[in-house]
């Protein structure tokens, strides 16, 4: 019975993610149009709903072409490898509390490791060789400055991002993600404890997804598409598609460690069912992912993308440094206050 | 069911590193010699030690490796460009890889095994490696990270002398 829950659990989970995913692509471009004061898509279904669908299509339908000089393995490899590192990372989220059913009880959490929070950081820095790869294999100058671009960006953020971590493990005590949403309950969240921090994390999740204002790996104006300049039809798709879990994610760990990811205030004042509570802890969640992935959408298409030193000068010389007061500002706080 | 996880994970590893030695083109190389810290994660985690299997794939997969790759993308080595050694400089590496073979060889015929003591169940977790750590070997830790610290000094002074 654990097993067909935790196995139904995984399938959930990853249509949930692909759901999410292709809604997102929807969402990108109403929102855009609505910022920039345009209809957006709205022929394919009722208000263009089913515009995604449409797309995915025209995807597949698209003419497959390899460069004959790119090596053609790692070339296939690339896509394959950025859509399996988006989808690894949702395995150690816990999407909501515990569900009881017959008197037993199961958690809506794939697995919850004593490592959560690393295990996440470590399979964001994997997947860097997704954009590596793809660009190398390319044989394609645009493609190979656009994956140097990735892989510098990615490695530079990744050290502010995990430093700012490292404040909200020190509150909690625990590496475990569940036990850091345990550790923010009602309307306790980590936000309002560690501000500075969350800001921190926020700008190195834009940068770790490779979203504008960091979009430096496929800025048009520079580098034609960047990394996957070479690619076409759904290999293509699936890079474009990656970006979209790899946001979903974002979003998911940000409201998970800052936002008290299933825990709404006043939740335990209605007197309603543990399962309700668990149910209505799931929808909130999932209400926070959304309004994450709308402000991810918000800033893409209200500030312009940051110069290459800006970017570098910005990670290294003010990020780093300010994280860093940060833990030791959080240390600080828990001698005094505790 | 663990030992065949430990075989198939072993065969991966070496074949990796194996590949990682004989292949022609750098970039395939460095890309077998992630596959072999891959498995050798894998294997921490069998000897359920998951915090040093995680930090095995942060530290070394995600950054020093993605380095590595980084610097021979930009230097664009292929085999054209490989330059060949004399005859002599090759017949002196086997024949000090063999000597290191030998020693290598010495050493483990007479090591034995030493079994786990009783009640170390969590010995790999985050908090038991923590304690150890600043406790009873505070003071090689702190040295290591001064000779980190060195090392970044030391880059920036090359960096900056020009």
């Amino acid at each position: 019975m654990e097993l067909i829950f935790k196995a139904s659990l995984v399938v959930a989970i990853f249509v949930v993610t692909l759901l999410v995913a292709l809604y997102s692509t929807f969402a990108e471009r109403k929102i855009s149009a609505v910022l920039q004061d345009r209809i957006g898509p709205n022929r394919a279904g009722p208000f263009g709903l089913l515009q995604p669908l449409a797309d995915g299509v025209k995807m597949f339908m698209k003419e497959e072409i390899i460069p004959t000089t790119s090596s053609k393995w790692l070339f296939i490899f690339a896509p394959c490898l950025a859509m399996l590192t988006a989808g690894m990372s949702s395995a150690v989220m816990p999407w909501g509390g515990n569900l009881i059913i017959d008197g037993e009880t199961y958690s809506l959490q794939v697995a919850d490791i004593n490592i959560g929070i690393l295990y996440i950081l470590g399979i964001t820095s994997v997947g860097i060789y997704g954009i590596m790869i793809g660009g190398w294999a390319s044989d394609n100058k645009y493609s190979l400055l656009g994956a140097i671009r990735a892989s510098s960006q990615m490695i530079s953020y990744e050290l502010a991002m995990g430093l700012s971590v490292i404040a909200v493990v020190m509150m909690t005590g625990d590496l475990s993600i569940n036990e850091i949403v345990k550790g923010q309950p009602g309307a306790h969240w980590n936000v309002f404890y560690q501000p500075l921090g969350f800001i921190i994390f926020l700008i190195c999740a834009f940068a770790e997804t490779n979203r504008a204002p960091f979009d430096l790996p496929e800025c048009e104006t520079e580098l034609i598409g960047g990394y996957h300049t070479e690619y076409s039809s759904m290999k293509l798709g699936f890079f474009l598609f990656a970006e979209y879990i790899n946001m979903f994610v974002s979003c998911a760990l940000i409201a998970a460690v800052y936002f008290g990811g299933y825990n709404m205030p006043f939740i335990n004042d209605f007197g309603w069912s543990p399962n309700t509570v668990t149910i209505v802890g799931t929808a909130c969640f999932f209400l926070k992912i959304a309004f994450g992935i709308f402000f991810f959408m918000w800033v893409r298409w209200t500030l312009p993308r940051f110069r290459y030193d800006q970017l570098m000068r910005l990670g290294w010389q003010i990020l780093i440094p300010l994280s860093i007061i940060n833990v030791i500002l959080t240390g600080l706080g828990i001698i005094v206050f505790k | 069911m663990l030992e065949y996880v430990f075989y198939i994970l072993s065969a991966i590893s070496i074949a990796c590193a194996l590949l990682m030695v004989f292949a022609k083109n750098p970039i395939h190389s460095v890309l077998f010699l992630i596959g072999t810290f891959f498995s050798i994660a894998g294997h921490f985690v069998i000897l359920n030690a998951h915090f040093l299997a995680i930090v095995q794939i942060i530290v070394y997969t995600g950054a020093i490796m993605v380095l590595f790759l980084y610097v021979i993308m930009l230097l664009n080595l292929n085999k054209e460009s490989e330059s060949t050694k004399p005859n002599i400089v090759k017949v002196a590496a086997v024949v000090s890889a063999g000597l290191l073979f030998l020693v290598m060889l010495a050493s483990f015929k007479e090591s034995i095994a030493i079994p786990l003591p009783e009640g170390t169940d969590g010995i790999g977790s985050v908090k038991n490696l923590g304690k150890v750590l600043f406790s009873e070997y505070l003071l090689p830790f702190e040295a290591s990270s001064v000779l980190f610290l060195s090392a970044m000094a030391g880059s920036v002074l090359l960096a900056k002398k020009k």
